[in-house]
C-alpha cells in the first residue's frame, strides 16, 4: 500500500477535532477519525461508556463535529435501535446511525443489548474499538483480553487464563448482512469496509483492533507498528462475513511471527518462548479455520 | 365513544390516541396485555408507530431514551422485576431531561414469586426524578396517559402513571373514549425543545463536573416541582374539554371529618364505599385520595388535612426497616404545619403481594384509629398471621 493511494482514497474532511482527550498514541482516537472521514457528517454516534466517553471532552464541549449521544455502559445497540426509529419515523432513512462501544461495552455488558439489535436487524453500524481491556478504569481484563495478558486484574502471576472472546463469529452466527475486522494500521482496508457497510441496510458490525501504547505497555509512536503486527502476525486477521456465511480475506500482508508481535508488548513480558509458542499454534489454528470459512465461501460462488 | 376494556387496554388507548411514534417493549405479568394490543395497532397500521421487540426491560427503557433524544413521542410499559431492572436507565430518563411516558403495573417483587398487585415496584424508584401518577379506574387510566404525555413533554421529565394488578389491569369498566380530534387539540405534535439533530450537532450527556452537575440536579428538581401548578392547569382543559377531572389529591367527604384515610389506587373504591356506609350511620369519616406522588403535593395535603385529629394511611407497600411508603413521606409533610394541633397519625400496612383488601379491612383500620389506641411503632401491620 503506498502513500499515494492513502492520500486519494482517505477523505480530507475532519469530523474529529484537535483537542480532544486521548492518550498520545491512541488507536481507538485514529479509528474514530477514519470512521467518521467516510461516514460524513449525516451521522449520529452513540456513545456507551468508554474510553471514549473521555476522549469527546467534559460538557460542554465535544471533539466531534456530529451528534453525540453518551449513554450507559450496556446499552449501545438499545438506544442506537430508539434512534434510528426516532429517525424512521421522521423520514430521515439516510442518515448514519453508529454505536461506538470498546470491547468492555462489546464483549462484555453490551453483549445482550447487542444480540437483541442484530437479531432484529436493527439498521445501524455497531464499531467496536478493541483496546483489548477496561483501559478507561486503568487497565482491568475483559473478555476480550488474549490469553496470557497481564492487566491489573490479571496479575504477571495469574495472567489472562482464556482465549479472547471470538466476537466476529458471534455476530456472524445472527446472520447480520455485514460484519468485518479492521485495524487503524490499515486505514485502506478500514474506510472500504466503512463504505461497504453504509451500501447496506440492516446491522453491520465493525470490529476495530485499537492499539493502546499505556495499556498494551508499548512506546507511544509505535500503535500503527503494533496494529500493522497484529495482522501479519495473523493474530488479528483481516476478514469481512456477509449474512454470516461469506467469509473472504480483505488483506494478506507479508508474514511475520506471532513472537515479534507479543515480544514488543510490556503486557506479555512474563511469557515464556514455550508459552508464546501455545500463542502461535492457536493463532495458526484459527488463521486455517477462517481460511476453511474463505475458501468454502469461494467455492460456492 | 363507549367501550368495555380492561385498564391494561385503556392504557393501549391513550397511547393510540396520543400518536405515540416509538413503542419499545418486553413482555412481563401483568403489563403484557398493553404491548399485545399495541402492537396489534402497530401491525394493522391503526397506529403508526414504530414497534420494537427488545430483548429485555432495561433495553426497553435505553431504546425509549434513544427515541427521545431523537424527538419522537416514546412509551413503554412495565411492572415488578422489570421496573427493577430499568433502574439505572430510570434515572438516565429523567437526568437527560426525556419526556418518556411509561405504565408500571404495580407488583410485587420477588422473590418468592408474586404476580398481584404491591405498590413496592413503583415506590422504590421515587429518587429517579420520575413523575408518578397513580389510578383508581379505567377511565383514569386512559385519561391520565393522555395527561402525562402533555406533563412530561412541558416540563422534559418523564412521567410513570401507576395502576394496580387485576384490580385494574385485567377488570374490565366501561370507558369513554374521546375522539382523536379532541385528544390532538389537547395533546399536538411533540415538539422537541432540543434533540439529536445532524444540522445542529451538540454532545449530549457529557462528563460533567462538579462545578456544574449540582445545577443539572437542580433544574431537575425545580422542573418537578413546577408540574405541582402545571398539572391543575393541564387537567383543567382536560375538565373543559371531557368534563372529568381527577386532581393531584382528591379529599372525599372531609368536610368536618374527624377521622380521615388516606388512601391510592384501588383501595380508595373500597375506602369510599365504607366511608358512605359510616357516614350513613353518621359517623365524620372521609379520606384523602393521592394521585400525584412525585413531585409530592405537600401544599396541598396540608390544606386537605387542615385541623383534623385523626389520620389513618393506608399503605400497600412497605420500607422495610421503617413502614409505609406514603404514611412515611405524609409524615413528613406534615411536620411542623398544625403544631398547636398534631394529629393522631397511624400507618397500616395491608394486601401486600396481592392480599385482597375489603370493607372489613378498612373497617378494621377505621375501628383501630378511632379507639386512641396508643401505639409505639409508625407502622401497624393489618392481619398478620401469628
Amino acid at each position: 500500500m503506498s502513500q499515494t493511494i492513502i492520500k486519494d482514497r482517505i477523505p480530507e474532511n475532519e469530523l474529529l477535532m484537535g483537542g480532544h482527550l486521548a492518550c498520545p498514541g491512541c488507536g481507538g482516537a485514529l479509528a474514530m477519525r477514519l470512521v467518521l472521514k467516510e461516514l460524513g457528517p449525516k451521522t449520529i454516534v452513540v456513545l456507551p461508556a468508554c474510553c471514549w466517553s473521555i476522549i469527546a471532552g467534559p460538557y460542554p464541549q465535544s471533539s466531534l463535529k456530529v451528534p453525540l449521544y453518551h449513554t450507559a455502559f450496556e446499552t449501545g445497540a438499545a438506544v442506537a435501535s430508539g434512534i434510528r426509529a426516532a429517525l424512521d419515523i421522521q423520514g430521515q432513512h439516510d442518515t448514519n446511525v453508529i454505536v461506538w462501544a470498546g470491547d468492555g461495552g462489546t464483549f462484555d455488558i453490551g453483549l445482550q443489548a447487542l444480540s437483541g439489535a442484530a437479531e432484529r436487524n436493527e439498521d445501524f453500524i455497531y464499531c467496536c474499538y478493541d483496546n483489548e481491556a477496561y483501559m478507561n478504569t486503568g487497565i482491568q481484563r475483559s473478555s476480550a483480553t488474549p490469553w496470557g495478558a497481564w492487566t491489573t486484574t490479571t496479575p504477571s502471576k495469574h495472567p489472562q487464563a482464556t482465549d479472547k472472546k471470538d466476537i466476529l463469529a458471534i455476530m456472524a452466527a445472527h446472520r447480520i448482512p455485514y460484519a468485518a475486522t479492521a485495524s487503524v494500521s490499515y486505514p485502506v482496508d478500514l474506510v472500504d469496509k466503512v463504505k461497504k457497510a453504509m451500501s447496506i441496510r440492516g446491522t453491520r458490525f465493525l470490529h476495530i483492533l485499537a492499539p493502546c501504547p499505556p495499556g498494551w505497555k508499548f512506546e507511544d509512536e509505535r500503535a500503527i507498528d503494533m496494529g500493522r503486527m497484529a495482522v501479519q502476525s495473523r493474530v488479528f486477521p483481516l476478514v469481512e462475513v456477509e449474512h454470516g456465511t461469506d467469509w473472504r480475506f480483505t488483506m494478506d500482508p507479508e508474514h511475520v511471527p506471532v513472537q515479534d508481535y507479543i515480544r514488543a508488548q510490556g503486557r506479555f513480558r512474563h511469557l515464556t518462548d514455550e508459552q508464546i509458542g501455545h500463542i502461535s499454534d492457536a493463532v495458526d489454528y484459527r488463521y486455517e479455520h477462517l481460511r476453511d470459512l474463505a475458501e468454502r465461501s469461494q467455492a460456492k460462488v | 365513544m363507549q367501550k368495555v376494556i380492561v385498564g391494561n387496554h385503556a392504557v393501549s388507548w391513550g397511547v393510540k390516541l396520543a400518536r405515540t411514534e416509538v413503542i419499545p417493549a418486553y413482555p412481563i405479568t401483568p403489563q403484557t396485555q398493553i404491548v399485545e394490543e399495541l402492537s396489534e395497532m402497530c401491525a394493522s397500521g391503526e397506529l403508526p408507530a414504530r414497534f420494537i421487540k427488545v430483548e429485555s426491560e432495561h433495553s426497553a427503557m435505553a431504546s425509549a431514551v434513544g427515541a427521545s433524544a431523537a424527538g419522537a413521542r416514546a412509551f413503554t410499559a412495565t411492572s415488578s422485576q422489570g421496573l427493577a431492572l430499568m433502574h439505572e436507565m430510570l434515572h438516565w430518563a429523567a437526568a437527560a431531561r426525556h419526556p418518556i411516558v411509561m405504565a408500571d403495573v404495580n407488583r410485587a417483587l420477588g422473590p418468592g414469586w408474586n404476580i398481584w398487585t404491591d405498590q413496592t415496584d413503583s415506590l422504590s424508584q421515587r429518587d429517579t426524578g420520575w413523575l408518578q401518577l397513580y389510578c383508581e379506574n379505567n377511565q383514569e387510566v386512559l385519561d391520565t396517559t393522555i395527561i402525562a404525555f402533555r406533563l412530561a413533554e412541558a416540563l422534559d421529565l418523564p412521567v410513570m402513571l401507576v395502576l394496580d394488578a387485576f384490580y385494574l389491569s385485567h377488570t374490565s369498566e366501561p370507558v369513554d373514549i374521546p375522539d382523536q380530534a379532541l385528544v390532538d387539540s389537547f395533546l399536538p405534535k411533540r415538539e422537541a425543545h432540543y434533540k439529536l439533530d445532524i444540522n445542529e450537532p451538540h454532545a449530549f450527556n457529557a462528563l460533567v463536573k462538579p462545578d456544574d452537575y449540582m445545577e443539572m440536579r437542580w433544574h431537575m428538581h425545580d422542573a418537578q416541582r413546577r408540574a405541582l401548578e402545571l398539572y391543575p392547569q393541564i387537567e383543567s382543559e382536560w375538565l373543559a374539554l371531557t368534563g372529568r377531572y381527577y386532581g393531584m389529591i382528591e379529599p372525599y367527604r372531609t368536610d368536618d371529618a374527624e377521622t380521615v384515610l388516606i388512601t391510592t389506587g384501588t383501595v380508595t373504591s373500597t375506602a369510599r364505599y365504607v366511608i358512605d356506609e359510616r357516614r350513613s350511620r353518621g359517623e365524620k369519616v372521609g379520606l384523602v385520595k393521592i394521585k400525584m406522588f412525585r413531585p409530592f403535593p405537600v401544599e396541598a395535603m396540608r390544606a386537605a388535612l387542615k385541623g383534623i385529629p385523626r389520620i389513618a394511611v393506608i399503605d400497600r407497600n412497605i420500607s422495610p426497616g421503617n413502614g409505609g411508603i406514603f404514611a412515611q413521606e405524609l409524615r413528613s409533610a406534615l411536620y411542623g404545619s398544625d403544631s398547636d394541633a398534631a394529629p393522631q397519625f397511624n400507618g397500616y400496612i395491608v394486601g401486600l403481594g396481592g392480599r385482597n383488601v375489603t370493607p372489613d379491612t378498612i373497617n378494621g383500620i377505621i375501628d383501630h384509629v378511632q379507639s386512641g389506641e396508643t401505639v409505639d411503632r409508625p407502622d401497624i401491620w393489618v392481619g398478620v398471621k401469628a
